[in-house]
């Protein structure tokens, strides 16, 4: 019998190192690697480099890089690591819509083989055979998983594979002569680049609220269609976790009106080996390999949106694509109806591999399971948390709820005055990261969105739950505890309207020093 | 010296609400609250004051109170344990309107920090007649008429506002001043007007609905409307441009001026004419191409029949609903919580014809297709 213990880590501390940004460190002259002076034999071979530059590329003055010891580098970069909760070090069921899943380390280290770390993109096809194959035989995979034709792994994220979709959807109605077909539609609840991405690409952009059960407003989309109509791009489950099962439908609408439908699958691990988007009538679609397919998200990459389309649209697909003659694997440009390129070459090949050894280590029957336990787990936590005082499900009338839901704290908002944003800053305290409120706008107020996806064993499910339970009862009983939080981690607080203020953003180190120049000049 | 307290000006309408429970329209008007006294209603404001007050109750320390005697906001504050500072005299059980405005005035000469006030429509008025938008204010929503913007959600929320608002800085947006439009009303028909602007510290989730935005992000969408509407204005067509700060913005990227609460037309980027009633319209229109330019006006997200009644039904029915061009930002449509956007032109027909779905546009290139509904009924 396990020992009985608080399923809360009370005695848990962040590191808090107040480490400086490294520009701010250093002195100058100081020098992590002293480069040896080349030796004479080597000079003469190569001659003089430096003056094969333009003069107007050549810099008059060294750029201004951080000049540091090495011992102070590593220990600067190991503080900040320490300073992180990624998700080898914390429940993250937090970050719904992320599907964040364990990634086996076996195929962390199948990447990190030289074999494939060494390769180059501009290689002989010859010469890369095997990871042609495997590219192949992926894309193989996937095409069973949702019944599309081709697939291609260039795009380097989701919103960059909706990009893809979206520049295809441009280049059907190019093609046939109709391209005054000029909007794309949308739902409040699919993930924000389908609203986004196609707005990049040109569409004007049509978004349907949802109805009063949370479903997109099937009569809204009959009055939004039209001969302008370029086609619908959606996800579902949508962002609440209401997975709508009259999809069918929608899409059908929208193949009457002479559109084309685009099933943003990002997150696919509530259906994965259940249904697919071909029998949903879908035209299009495309999965995240760093979510569903359990290659690390990465901190923002490199990641993978993998693209698949039905036969009708392989063309469009962007170069190159690789082919199969029965004896070799080719690496093929030539093709005139390509949107082009949106990345160069094949796409983030590591991420490709790391998901080819996931679905082969796990099979049909075990891709399945996924989503099942992923449901499962849903459901579960679903069932502890409606045990917690002011918690709220969000459309609590719709059925069918797979793997996320998007839950809200109204209730305790108006008993206690804390709110989602109060309860996300006290989590950390408690080991976990802050989580995932909502895509913009709220629409379901004071929200958050678990995602406990088939990684999460059923400690580590009752441990977060408990965690929500006892910060429900602490907003009840000393609520300025929870307003006040974190207390326990490595930063305080962040006025978080800055996030919306470009002035207030610097993307590099000469802005930031460039705008506090401007903001100490205004006394602020 | 400054005072190192921040001070907050509290003006409780004694009499708001009174007449909700008893089936009247308000209780602005001697008349009007005589026959709801007598009809056993009771005031909602004390109580509401009282729920906004306790909210603060943990600061009460950090700020001081500055109101009016007895139960203008002297008695609700000393119940709830603040030691409020009182200005100013009234005779006890029978304030008017006017101890409102002259209230509002006072705090407003005492330099407080913003201003908490419990009502409907009708005092949001009077402190809109009074001081116009020389003070942030916070509406304590009591009375029976809350077409205006100015109202927190509910008690609590003006409550946590003010805490947010001494917490730190907050930017100020202008919310519609809304009441019954009293021309109207005599002729028997119950419609609102839009009576001004007053400046509300922006924290959207309290004031106007549960969407987190801000007032940066609502800028650039009203900008992203305005170039929209800049690039796809047509030539030869006549723009009936209705009230409101998002029309205001497509006046200003075109370079026009805008009569904020009124209605302007439009043609080949000119303004044709300002201020305009509906006769003058239906003169203007005649048998030209038009088309129609309105945004929601007040809480409830009327598009027609509140504040634009200019734009009659014989207007929008000579232009057609075809020609209907509904603008807002995506905060505000998202504030209406799924309720669909209401028409009360007065004309049945006219109504049943502008429901079902309309297109919205919300941003640069960027529209909804939302339910709308009929108002009669608001």
């Amino acid at each position: 019998m396990r020992n009985e213990r608080s399923l809360l880590k009370q005695n848990y501390h962040a590191a808090a190192w107040n480490e400086p940004i490294i520009m701010q460190m250093g002195r100058k002259g100081e020098r992590g690697i002293l480069v040896p002076e080349a030796e004479e034999e080597i000079k003469e071979v190569v001659g003089d480099v430096l003056s094969r530059i333009p003069t107007d590329l050549r810099r008059t003055e060294p750029p201004k890089l951080p000049e540091i010891s090495q011992p102070q580098v590593v220990r600067h970069f190991l503080r900040l690591s320490q300073m992180c909760l990624g998700t080898d070090l914390n429940i993250d069921i937090g970050q719904g819509t992320c599907t964040m899943k364990y990634s086996p380390k076996v195929n962390e280290y199948l990447a990190r083989l030289p074999d494939i770390s060494e390769l180059h993109p501009l290689q002989d096809e010859e010469t890369v055979q095997g990871i042609l194959e495997i590219i192949y035989k992926f894309a193989g995979f996937l095409s069973e998983i949702s019944g599309m034709d081709k697939f291609t792994f260039q795009p380097g994220g989701g919103a960059q594979a909706i990009y893809t979709n979206a520049c295809i959807i441009r280049a059907y109605h190019a093609a046939r002569g109709e391209s005054q077909r000029d909007e794309i539609i949308t739902t409040l609840f699919s993930h924000p680049a389908d609203a986004a991405t196609p707005a990049t690409a040109g569409f004007k952009v049509i978004t349907l609220m949802p109805d009063e059960n949370g479903y997109p407003d099937l009569e809204a989309l009959k009055a939004a269609v039209s001969k302008r109509t370029a086609g619908m791009m959606i996800t579902n489950p949508e962002d609440t976790g209401i997975y709508n099962p009259r999809v069918r439908e929608y899409v059908d609408i929208v193949h009457e009106a002479g559109g084309l439908c685009s099933y943003d699958q990002a997150n696919a691990n509530g259906i994965l080996g259940i249904c697919r988007a071909k029998e949903a009538g879908f035209d299009m679609c495309h999965f995240n390999l760093h979510k569903t397919f359990s290659s690390p998200h990465g901190c923002s990459g490199p990641g993978c949106g993998a693209v698949g389309v039905r036969d009708y649209l392989e063309k469009f697909l962007p170069v190159p694509v690789v082919e199969f003659d029965g004896e070799k694997y080719h690496i093929v440009y030539e093709r005139p109806f390509s949107i082009g390129k949106v990345r160069s070459f094949l796409g983030n090949i590591p991420v490709v591999l790391r998901a080819y050894a996931w679905v082969m280590s796990l099979g049909p029957d075990g891709i399945r399971d996924v989503a099942e336990v992923s449901v499962i787990n849903n459901n579960y936590l679903a069932k502890k948390l409606s045990q917690v005082s002011g918690i709220g499900m969000s459309y609590p009338k719709a059925k069918c709820r797979l793997d996320q839901i998007r839950y809200s704290w109204e209730q305790l908002r108006r008993e206690t005055g804390v709110g989602t944003e109060d309860v996300r800053r006290r989590v950390v305290d408690f080991g976990v990261q802050s989580y995932f409120e909502s895509h913009h706008p709220w629409v379901v107020p004071e929200p958050f969105t678990p995602e406990p996806t088939e990684t999460y064993s059923k400690d580590d499910i009752d441990e977060y739950a408990e965690i929500l339970r006892y910060i429900s009862q602490e907003a009840y009983v000393s609520p300025d505890t929870v307003k006040n939080a974190p207390h326990k981690s490595t930063i305080t607080r962040i006025d978080e309207r800055i996030l919306n203020d470009p002035k207030k953003w610097a993307m590099t180190w000469r802005a930031y020093l460039n705008k506090r120049h401007s903001w100490d000049s205004q006394g602020q | 010296m400054k005072p190192v307290k921040k001070r907050i000006g509290l003006i409780v309408n004694p009499i708001a609400g009174i007449g909700g429970r008893v089936g009247l329209k308000g209780s602005d008007g001697r008349e009007a609250l005589r026959k709801a006294r007598e009809l056993g209603g009771k005031p909602e404001s004390p109580k509401r004051a009282k729920e906004a007050l306790l909210r603060m109750a943990s600061i009460k320390h950090e700020l001081d109170i500055l109101t009016y005697p007895h139960e203008m906001g002297e008695d609700e504050a000393r119940e709830c344990g603040f030691e409020p500072i009182v200005i100013g005299s009234i005779k006890k059980g029978e304030t008017t309107s006017e101890d409102t405005k002259s209230a509002a005035r006072d705090m407003a000469e005492a330099r407080v920090d913003a201003l908490l006030f419990a009502g409907g429509d009708g005092t949001a008025r009077d402190i809109y007649d009074a001081i116009g938008g020389r003070l942030p204010v916070i509406g304590i929503p009591a009375g029976v008429k809350i077409h205006s913007a100015v109202f927190a959600i509910n008690a609590q929320s003006a409550g946590d506002l003010v805490m947010m608002f001494l917490r730190e800085p907050a930017e100020l947006w202008e919310a519609e001043v809304m009441d019954v439009d009293e021309e109207a009303f005599r002729r028997g028909l119950l419609s609102t007007k839009l009576y001004g602007y007053l400046k509300i510290p922006y924290q959207d989730r309290l004031f106007q609905g549960p969407k987190r935005g801000s007032i940066a992000g609502e800028r650039s969408s009203m900008n992203g409307i305005a170039e929209y509407f800049a690039e796809e204005i047509e030539d030869d067509y006549l723009y009936i441009v209705g009230p409101g700060t998002t029309t205001r913005a497509i006046h200003e990227r075109l370079g026009l001026p805008k009569t904020l609460l009124g209605v302007d037309v439009i043609r080949d980027r000119q303004i044709v004419a300002s201020d305009v009633n509906e006769n003058q319209i239906l003169r203007l229109v005649c048998d030209k191409k038009a088309k129609i330019l309105v945004t929601p006006i007040g809480g409830q997200g009327f598009i027609f029949g509140r504040g634009n009644q200019q734009i009659s039904p014989d207007v929008i029915k000579k232009v057609g609903k075809e020609h209907v061009i509904v603008v807002a930002t995506g905060h505000k449509m998202a504030s209406l919580g799924g309720r669909p956007l209401l028409v009360d032109t007065g004309d049945d027909e006219t109504d049943d014809m502008l429901s079902g779905y309309i297109r919205v546009i919300t941003g640069y290139r960027q529209e909804l297709v939302y339910r709308v509904g009929l108002g009669k009924c608001f």
